[in-house]
């Protein structure tokens, strides 16, 4: 659940927060290819320090490493997967070959599967200082001007706006139900699993209810009343925007170049281990 | 019997609601809990079945202290109705809804087969029996939210907004259930902003505001008391807004009842003719 | 000049075998505060939905007889297209705030009537400031409490600008304060800038002292029509089990023995100046 915290919006506000969305996602996007060009842990050690600052400046130190944290177990679990592998599948990793009995050998296999795990960090490292510094509405004003169909945006925003109606209205239900005797610590577990029956009934007719009443509330206000709907607010590119979106853009142009004619020595190799 | 010493309670989230709340209530009583939207009086009612557990102080119920007992075993004496029914029931009949309460309590068939009769004639609701609980009108839910509560025979029924959407028959039968409640020597706790339907009752008033009690007595002393009612945000009965706005005939300044209203203004002008 | 009419008006919901409202005739003139009232379940939201499109357009089933809202026939006309003209304000405020922030739920009826940006800001802020909150345009709607999200409702309703707002039971959520706050906005709007004002409410005592028109309706039929006193007093409306105002019992009651007062009191303020009057005499 901690790993999901890390993804909540946070009212602060910084130059990070202030940037286009959809320029920042642009950003994000380059970082994921770059992590998936490369599988060499020199080099992917380099884009991990990239989100870096943009999490200094923006200030959401805490809650980004608290997403870090959340996703540490998910990254053991793919180190762990990788290292067992590379044992016994040696084939797929370059400069080894069966059967693998050097410490040099065991290295490279280290060195591959902390290399992949890596990768998945750089990519919720990324991914979270996103979700961390823009808001939902913004995200939401971006998802419109990028031509996404506006149904969907009003859903998108809709749900993000209703998830603390629903937590509380979850715990209310709770209250009700274990006011009436209902005990959801105790039984085996699936007991406790029909204990929820109770729980979820009451929250999805509730919300079956509370979509009628909402579509009422937008027809009522001309919902469907023109093709072309305007808006209050409009996202405009500024010059914090395009320096990044060009940054972005050599980025990338760096890392495919690198890609095609650096070889990047294997951290194993370098420490002559 | 419950006895509430010192009591202060502070949400995970920070916010103070209850300061030094002392209070006993007596077998048979009927106590209204007055006060604005956020005083205080839903999470005070909320300690009485253990809901919610003091910070400080204590709430003791039948001679223990609700910190010793867990939310069910309170529910067993404590019943609860929720200003919502519809965070309830779940149940595929009406039957099983007011029976659910007595199945997680372990009382055995036989048993539950009478308790649910009772409480389906005790509140009118015989008709609907097989009925899904869906299908009924708001009223109705109402009625069967407040049998499911009932059928377990709680000593102490706590109502917390009953009025709400309720139209004038409605609030007039449920007050003279109350009266039933009462005489059946259960003790009733209301929690209600509805001065007028207080007015009707006549119970003993406690007053909230800003977490503390800031008044105790008779509804008559109570709601009559310009000062007080203005510190809890609510408004005065009319007939005592009637009254007030008469000072300089000497009338008395507790009337809330539209017929002691009549038996004075008579005495005073046929003392003067 | 009339702003809603309805002849003979009678609904089904899909699939029910009673109707829901019955030969309903009324007629609303324009600038007037209606005040819509009856026993649960005696049909006056699905009076209200007739009036706004909802019947028969969102909820589909049988509709009889004739309502015309501003001009408009109502079954002829699509429900965005009568929103220009009449707005509705439902009774839980959480249900109708959608955006993230008052400003953008305000603005939302605009958008859909793709109104230009400079006309919208305008139109926004108006709305702002005539319910009273224009320092909340910027917060949550779920940081605010029950009364302000009505406030904000009543302004995303106001800021589409048109003749006639009901309210169905807006403040039933609300503590006699809040109630108060909400009655006296509605008020303003009514009295400041003409706008019709249905509004359907139990809690006639704190209610009634705003209204003219009073529409008392008891299992889908309308059993009372008229101006406020004359309703109230009637002994119709205590055998349909209305929560007639306390100052009107007051009233009758004194009335059975004899003591007359001068008008029928609505208001405790009235019933006060009645009261003083016969007593000084003695």
């Amino acid at each position: 659940m901690s790993m999901f915290e890390g993804f909540r919006f946070r009212r602060v506000s910084s130059s990070i927060h202030r940037l286009d969305p959809r320029v920042k996602f642009f950003f994000v996007c380059v970082l994921f290819v770059m992590a998936i060009l490369f599988n060499k842990l020199l080099a992917i050690i380099v884009l991990f320090f990239v989100p870096l600052p943009f999490v200094l400046i923006a200030g959401v130190k805490r809650e980004w490493l608290r997403s870090m944290r959340g996703a540490t177990f998910f990254a053991i679990f793919i180190f762990v997967v990788n290292f067992v592998f590379g044992y016994f599948y040696p084939g797929t990793i370059q400069g080894i070959s069966p059967p693998i009995d050097t410490l040099s050998e065991y290295f490279i296999i280290l060195e591959k599967s902390l290399a992949l795990t890596l990768r998945f960090f750089v990519l919720v490292a990324s991914f979270s200082v996103f979700f961390l510094t823009t808001s939902p509405d913004h995200l939401g004003l971006a998802l419109e001007q990028s031509h996404v169909p506006y149904e969907f945006c009003f859903a998108f925003t809709t749900a993000v706006r209703f998830v603390p109606v629903l937590a509380d209205e979850a715990q209310t239900i709770m209250d009700a139900q274990k006011a009436r005797g209902l005990e959801l610590e105790r039984g085996n577990f699936l007991k406790r699993v029909r204990n929820y029956i109770p729980i979820l009934i009451p929250l999805i007719v509730g919300a079956i209810r509370r979509s009628l009443e909402l579509a009422e509330a937008m027809e009522s206000r001309a919902w469907g009343a023109s093709e072309k709907r305007t808006n209050l607010y409009v996202l405009k590119l500024k010059k914090g925007d395009y320096i990044l979106a060009f940054g972005s853009v050599l980025m990338l142009i760096f890392a495919v170049y690198v890609w095609l004619s650096v070889p990047i020595p294997s951290l194993t190799a370098l420490l002559r281990l | 019997m419950i006895e509430v010493k010192d009591l202060y309670f502070t949400y995970p989230a920070g916010v103070e609601a209850l300061r030094g709340i002392t209070l006993t209530i007596d077998d048979g009583e009927f106590l209204a809990i007055m006060g604005q939207n956020g005083a205080g009086k839903t999470t005070l009612v909320k300690q009485f079945n253990g809901l919610l557990k003091p910070t400080k102080g204590e709430v003791v119920v039948d001679g223990v202290s609700t910190r010793e007992m867990s939310v069910a075993q309170l529910a067993r004496k404590v019943g609860f109705v929720f200003q919502n029914p519809d965070h309830q029931l779940f149940c595929e009949t009406v039957e099983e809804e007011i029976a659910f309460a007595l199945r997680n309590f372990g009382f055995e068939e036989n048993a539950i087969k009478k308790r649910v009769d009772w409480a389906l004639n005790l509140l009118d609701v015989m008709q609907y029996r097989k009925t899904s609980p869906f299908m009924l009108s708001g009223g109705e839910r109402k009625r069967v939210a407040l049998a499911s509560v009932l059928a377990w025979d709680p000593h102490v029924v706590i109502l917390d907004e009953p009025t709400i959407g309720q139209d004038h028959q409605q609030k007039e039968k449920l007050r003279q259930f109350i009266v039933q409640l009462n005489a059946q020597k259960k003790t009733v706790v209301v929690v209600t902003h509805d001065v007028e339907f207080v007015a009707e009752c006549n119970p003993r008033v406690v007053l909230m505001s800003g977490g503390k009690i800031v008044a105790e007595g008779l509804a008559e002393e109570i709601l009559t008391n310009p000062k007080l009612v203005a510190q809890a945000s609510i408004v005065p009965p009319q007939i005592t807004q009637i009254f007030l706005g008469l000072p300089d005939f000497g009338l008395p300044t507790n009337v809330i009842d539209v017929h002691e209203a009549r038996r004075i203004l008579l005495d005073l002008l046929e003392g003067s003719s | 000049m009339a702003v809603i009419e309805t002849r003979d008006l009678t609904y089904n919901y899909p699939g029910a075998k009673k109707p829901s409202i019955k030969d309903v005739s009324i007629t609303i003139e324009s600038g007037e505060f209606v005040i819509l009232t009856g026993p649960s379940g005696c049909g006056k939201t699905t009076l209200c939905r007739c009036f706004n499109g909802l019947i028969p357009h969102f909820y589909g089933g049988k509709l009889e007889g004739e309502v015309v809202v501003a001009g408009c026939k109502v079954a002829d006309h699509s429900i965005y297209e009568l929103a220009r003209h009449v707005g509705l304000v439902f009774q839980n405020p959480e249900n109708q705030l959608f955006a993230l922030s008052v400003e953008k739920d305000v603005a939302f009826g605009l958008e859909n009537l793709a109104v230009p940006r400079d006309d919208m800001k305008k139109r926004v802020d108006w709305a702002l400031q005539m319910t009273g909150i224009e320092e909340l345009s910027e917060r949550p709607p779920h940081e605010l409490s029950g009364g302000q999200q009505q406030r904000v409702a009543i302004a995303c309703v106001l800021a589409m600008q048109p003749e006639i707002m009901i309210l169905d039971e807006p403040t039933s959520f609300l503590d006699p304060v809040g109630a108060q706050k909400i009655f006296e906005v509605i008020n303003e709007l009514n009295r400041k800038l003409g706008i019709t004002i249905i509004l359907v409410e139990h809690r006639l005592d704190l209610a009634s002292k705003y209204a003219n028109h009073v529409i008392v309706m008891d299992e889908g039929t309308v059993v009372l029509d008229g101006e406020p006193r004359g309703v109230f007093n009637s002994e119709k409306a205590r055998l349909t089990g209305v929560g007639v105002p306390k100052a009107t019992r007051l009233y009758q009651i004194l009335g059975e023995n004899g003591i007359r007062l001068g008008r029928v009191p609505v208001t405790s303020e009235e019933a006060a100046s009645l009261l003083r009057e016969v007593l000084k005499r003695d």
